[in-house]
């Protein structure tokens, strides 16, 4: 299943947010999305993932999703959005009751999933009694457990510090490895997107336009070893923005 | 300037010093003792005050007599009329004032037009002290039990709807766009987000709900009951016999004390995610 933005415009009232982003998320491929602080990228992502709806343009899902995806647009937020009242299996079969699979299905879900994240041995904790690292590492698991085809990120590594933030995308890699889901990653830090992104999206500053698009054609599970190679990309991308960023940065913001 | 002398800035420059501990102070530390210290000290205080005769006995009667006096409610066996009564009062009137105050609290919270309806409805009607309104309660629902009831009722529906909803408006955002973002239905996102998320917020809107009880349950047997702890008070009172109604008061102390206790234990048990 692909996705699709066609002339994607969003306005609150006066104040042009995003002006004509067209886009498409094909399957499988991870698309980063960068742009100055306030550029609407955030508001671009709860778009694609039907949370808001933009006042010009439209998203289209191109070809059905896959049967067992239980739920196709899934999201990973920046503050992990985990219920603090649930254990971690809690959280995660949140996401699933909804779908009445019986207690057998649901059970081997989330088995699944707690060891793809390698999180079996904190079942049973609760949010307060994890680090960041590993309540994002939940938010993932929670994700995954609904087979999505396009996983929908929203500066998922921000929140975290750097370590924490390498072993992650070290894992967010590994996943992507075996599962093959499509997804659209919303950051503001360029390493995160030479690393992750097969397509870098540019945002302009406000109102958001796409600014250029660059292809990185490096398979992902080498980049963590030729980090010098996507140097290049990242000086490229840094060229691109720093002049918005400066700009942006001036500006006077009201919310 | 003497000070810095004497904090030792005219030492030689290449002395040696331990960089003074400035923290401290503010942080509370607990003691367990000091509590039952002061509270038995007051009240051996007050005892030997009353023997040697600082304190009259009319005035303010001895603990030992109030505590006979208290003994004497458990011989007659009018503890438990007067205790029963009351706590009937208080469960029957606390409990269904609190579930419609969370239901009217939650819809509140929910639906924008019982905001834009009860709101205004709530607010100009919570200030009123609803002990105002009992003469126009026993017209109603009659001098029995019917009126208490309906003043404790009236009194914690509405602390009981500002809390909840107020927890309800006070629920993270974002976790409930997550529940909407997998698909939840709205049910599940009120019975699993909503809810849970205003809970502590109607935990502690039970107590100030519990307080208000008590207080609306001594006023309103005062007015026109037979049995009860208020009308223990009120009967002491009238004939001056201090030591009663200090017994009674004291009774209404540890009746506070127990609900406060429940409740405390309530949020242990169902906020234990928080600790």
């Amino acid at each position: 299943m692909d996705l699709q933005l066609s002339n994607l415009s969003h306005s609150y009232g006066d104040l042009e947010v995003l002006q004509g982003i067209d886009l498409t998320v094909r399957s499988g491929e991870i698309v980063c999305i960068i742009g100055p602080s306030g550029c609407g990228k955030s508001t671009l992502l709860r778009f694609v993932g039907g949370l808001e709806r933009p006042t010009g343009g439209q998203v289209l899902q191109l070809g059905t999703p896959p049967a067992h995806s239980l739920n196709p647009l899934t999201y990973i937020f920046q503050d992990f959005a985990l219920l603090p009242w649930r254990t971690v299996e809690g959280n995660i079969s949140l996401a699933l009751e909804d779908h009445r699979l019986g207690s057998a299905e649901t059970a081997v879900i989330i088995d699944d999933v707690l060891r793809r994240t390698k999180l079996t041995e904190f079942r049973r904790a609760f949010p307060r009694q994890l680090s960041g690292g590993m309540k994002q590492r939940v938010a993932i698991a929670r994700a995954l457990s609904v087979s999505p085809a396009v996983l929908l990120m929203d500066e998922p590594l921000s929140a975290l510090d750097s370590q924490t933030r390498e072993l992650l995308m070290e894992d967010l890699i590994d996943l992507w490895a075996r599962e093959r889901f499509g997804a659209c990653y919303v950051t503001h830090n360029l390493a995160e997107a030479v690393r992750l992104g097969h397509r870098i999206v540019v945002l302009s500053r406000r109102p958001g336009r796409i600014h250029e698009i660059v292809e990185i054609d490096m398979p992902l599970e080498q980049r963590a070893s030729r980090l010098a190679e996507l140097e290049s990309h990242q000086t490229r991308l840094w060229e691109l923005m720093r002049d918005e960023a400066r700009a942006a940065d001036l500006e006077l913001t009201d919310d | 300037m003497t000070d810095r002398a004497a904090e030792g800035l005219d030492l030689p420059p290449d002395a040696t010093q331990e960089v003074p501990y400035r923290g401290g102070c503010f942080a509370a530390k607990p003691l367990g003792l000091v509590a039952p210290v002061v509270f038995l000290g007051l009240i051996a205080l007050w005892e030997l005050g009353s023997q040697t005769g600082v304190i009259g006995s009319l005035v303010l009667p001895a603990p030992s007599a109030a505590f006979a006096a208290f003994l004497q409610l458990i011989e007659t066996g009018n503890l438990w009329k007067h205790l029963g009564a009351s706590l009937q009062r208080l469960i029957v009137g606390w409990t269904a004032g609190t579930l419609l105050g969370i239901a009217v609290g939650l819809a509140i919270g929910l639906f924008s037009l019982a905001r834009a309806g009860l709101l205004p409805l709530v607010s100009a009607i919570f200030p009123i002290p609803k002990i105002a309104l009992l003469p126009l309660f026993i017209i109603w629902f009659g001098i029995g039990e019917g009126s208490k009831i309906a003043t404790i009722l009236f009194g914690t529906f509405f602390p009981t709807v500002i809390a909840t909803y107020g927890g309800v408006d006070a629920v993270d955002r974002t976790l409930i766009r997550m529940g909407q973002s997998f698909g939840l239905s709205w049910r599940s996102i009120v019975l699993k987000i909503v809810v849970p998320g205003a809970l502590p917020a109607i935990l502690s809107g039970f107590r100030i709900s519990a307080s208000i009880a008590i207080v609306l349950l001594v006023a309103a047997e005062m007015i026109g009951a037979e049995f009860g702890v208020g009308a223990y008070i009120l009967l002491a009172g009238s004939f001056m016999a201090t030591d009663q109604l200090i017994a009674g008061v004291a009774l209404l102390s540890v009746m506070g004390l127990t609900m406060a206790w429940l409740i405390g234990k309530a949020e242990r048990y169902f906020l234990r995610w928080r600790l």
